[in-house]
């Protein structure tokens, strides 16, 4: 039941598709410069390890989780980051 | 903007930098105590804190603590002020501030994030001292840095402090003296080069470097420190318990801040009655003895009114912000505040708006976003506050007494709801095109950081709570107190004639407010009204629960005291009659003056506190007028659309 409301989940796919408790790896972050950049500068890089941990009771935003904090964005940027599972 | 009387003793000024939850403000409150003072940024509605450190030695330093930012890259007007302050343009701010010595404050939990802005900052080449706050919280989360390398690494000096306990500030002294003293080459404002490809390349760059860096200066590494944080945010940011909680959260606070403010506030509204009516008593009776009574002391005193819910809201504020619930209230409220345009952060504000508008102007300074935030601040005061309610009160005793709709539902009760949700609906309304039209911003940005809760500090709440109550009682009320004389002014004068016959309704009537009420009359009378609710409608300006008294004084109800009075104004209103001998106060017009009060912007308080957060008059005076015509429309049309419709 939970699973239904992602789609399903391909090794490499957006931030926001990523399923809440598995941990990704950020391959890239595209989109308009100043949000990539900002997001880059929280930490977003290729290659930082990452997770899903909620989303919000309407189920954006999401909270994730990386280098030791934790972040909420909107899916809409979450979509600017493409990541690869982890593990 | 005065500039600390102690600023010119000090030879040295420290800015403390870092991003936003790094721990600046617990540091900058450690270093000066109370000894600072919150000026505005001219033109724009950034703060610039100031204080005064005293050194062992006792000598001065005077300390900025500077807006938190994520990066010199700024991409709001807060970290632009800082972003400037550090690289050292600053001067396009006054007070220019020319930091001497640069403190960046990081989170010695979170390092690898806070260094990306710290080893900007040092690249800049000014003299840099790293504080390495929440020492004691990396310790226990079993987060081992190795200090000394990581000074080396970095090539200035760290420094761990724990700013609650006060723990390391003298090492931090002695290492800002240090470097101060130490000269250096001249800094050269550094540019930062906009193209972007080549800030991404320079991003990634350092991303790397801090991570081959911390592998060394990292003995150990785990989060063991987010699972707490985490264990609290499954209940708290859950699907279901964590709106739940916030609506309990909200309750409670504005539970409080009804309740326990009623008191104080009616202690203070007490006490200036009887301040007032001791003036009376004892002065021989003439002008001076009104202006005094009336103007004076009735302003003062509608200035400290505010002051136990300003105290009491900002206490609750700063305890959300500083346990970190702030951020999860913004995170839960997010996709719903998005539906009208504006983000999470504007939840609280509005929500408080409902107890009184003012303080929530004020808390809407967690919204970094400045048109969001002008938003929220234009759109407040739709929401009914606790001063309208004298005024439904009034209404529906007067005009639909002891009515039921259904038989069984109070028509009173309902209406107050109708007029709860007209306030609420037409803010989303406004809210909506105000960001569609003149605060329509480019797509914005919602990233935030969501910090790990800690049990609030009781120095920095009550850092913060008695900061924001100076700075209303500074800021706002020289217009209040001028406002409440100036109405003094129109009820009072000219004088009639007569001296002691002249009963205080006559008086009320011949007055330039009573003139301009009848001189309004035509204008008004399509809304149902006639000179006296227009002699009630200038007054209430004052506060709206004063067209109260003043329709008491116009009908010349007898100055028992206040209970029976209200009790003996209903009567009379409900046998008021118009010239045409119909009766004046009909259900219609009773709902056609409920509307306007919760569509007119009848507060100087609100406007004052909105002149000193958007540091100009425009937003007030723009304020004000699309209100009064809200108003005016939106009891036009109930007033005739109720006639069309078949009501009287």
């Amino acid at each position: 039941m939970k699973k239904s409301k992602y789609p399903p989940y391909r090794a490499h796919s957006t931030l926001s598709a990523l399923p809440p408790g598995r941990w990704a790896t950020v391959l890239t972050v595209v989109g308009p410069g100043f949000i990539a950049l900002r997001l880059m500068e929280m930490g977003l890089v290729p290659g930082a390890s990452i997770s899903v941990v909620r989303s919000a009771p309407l189920g954006d935003p999401i909270q994730i989780k990386l280098r030791d904090y934790h972040l909420a964005l909107r899916r809409t940027e979450a979509e600017l980051i493409n990541v690869a599972l982890a593990d | 903007m005065s500039a600390l009387p102690s600023q010119s003793l000090s030879t040295l000024t420290v800015a403390i930098a870092g991003n936003p939850n790094a721990g600046k403000t617990s540091l900058f409150n450690a270093l000066t105590g109370l000894r600072q003072k919150i000026a505005n940024y001219p033109g724009v509605t950034v703060e610039a804190t100031r204080g005064v450190w005293y050194l062992d030695d006792g000598s001065p330093v005077a300390v900025v603590d500077l807006p938190g930012l994520y990066s010199l890259n700024a991409t709001s007007i807060d970290e632009q002020i800082a972003c400037d302050t550090l690289v050292g343009s600053g001067e396009r701010f006054e007070p220019s501030i020319s930091p001497d010595v640069i403190i960046v404050a990081i989170d010695a939990t979170n390092l690898s994030r806070n260094l990306y802005l710290a080893t900007q900052v040092i690249e800049l080449g000014r003299p840099t001292v790293v504080a390495l706050t929440m020492f004691d919280l990396a310790l226990r989360n079993g987060i081992e840095i190795n200090v000394p390398s990581l000074a080396e690494a970095l090539g200035v000096p760290v420094v761990p402090v724990v700013a609650r306990r006060l723990i390391g500030i003298d090492a931090l002294a002695s290492a800002v003296k240090k470097i101060a003293e130490q000269t250096r080459a001249s800094v050269s404002a550094t540019r930062i080069d906009d193209a972007l490809t080549i800030r991404k390349h320079e991003l990634l760059d350092r991303y790397q470097r801090i991570d081959t860096l911390l592998s060394r200066v990292l003995t150990q590494k785990n989060s063991e420190g987010l699972s707490r944080t985490e264990r609290i945010d499954a209940v708290l940011t859950h699907r279901i318990f964590g709106p739940l909680i916030l609506i309990a959260v909200v309750l409670f606070v504005f539970q409080m801040i009804f309740s326990w403010a009623n008191l104080p506030m009616n202690l203070i509204d007490g006490g200036f009655s009887s301040l007032g009516r001791f003036v009376r008593t004892t002065l021989p009776p003439g002008v001076f003895t009104d202006l005094l009574a009336d103007g004076v002391i009735a302003g003062v005193g509608g200035v400290l009114v505010f002051l136990p819910q300003i105290l009491l809201l900002f206490l609750f504020i700063a305890i959300l912000e500083e346990s970190g619930y702030m951020a999860r209230a913004a995170f839960l409220m997010d996709r719903l505040m998005r539906s009208v345009g504006l983000d999470g952060k504007a939840f609280l504000p509005l929500v408080m708006s409902f107890a009184c508008a003012v303080p929530a102007v004020m808390a809407t300074r967690t919204i970094q976003s400045t048109k969001d935030r002008i938003t929220t601040i234009m759109i407040a005061p739709f929401m009914s506050c606790s001063a309208r309610l004298p005024v439904y009160t009034l209404m529906i005793a007067s005009c639909f007494a002891n009515q039921k709709t259904f038989g069984f539902i109070s028509t009173g009760a309902l209406i107050i709801l109708t007029m709860y949700l007209l306030g609420i609906s037409t803010a989303v309304g406004v809210a909506w095109l105000l960001k569609h039209s003149i605060l329509k911003a480019p797509s914005t940005l919602f990233v935030m950081e969501l910090p790990v809760y800690r049990i609030p500090s009781v120095s920095n709440v009550f850092h913060t709570m008695l900061s924001r109550a100076g700075l209303f009682i500074k800021r706002a009320s020289t217009v209040i107190l001028a406002a409440s004389i100036l109405l003094w002014a129109l009820a009072a004068f000219p004088r009639s004639t007569g001296s002691s016959s002249v009963t205080a309704s006559e008086q009320v009537k011949n007055s330039y407010a009573g003139r301009a009420g009848r001189l309004m009359e035509p204008f008004i009378a399509p809304l149902g009204f006639d000179w006296r609710i227009g002699i009630g409608l200038i007054s209430s300006f004052a506060a709206r629960e004063t067209i109260v008294s003043t329709l008491s004084v116009v009908y010349n109800v007898g100055e028992e005291d206040e209970s029976q009075r209200s009790g003996s104004l209903v009567r009379v209103m409900t046998d008021a009659k118009r010239s045409d001998g119909s009766p004046m106060w009909t259900p219609l017009v009773g709902l056609s003056l409920m509307v306007f009060f919760v569509l007119a912007c009848q507060c100087m308080s609100t406007l004052a506190v909105v002149r000193r957060e958007t540091n100009s008059w425009r937003w007030p005076l723009f304020m004000v007028s699309y209100m009064l015509v809200l108003a005016y429309v939106g009891s036009l049309i109930t007033f005739q659309g109720g006639r069309l419709l078949g009501f009287n």
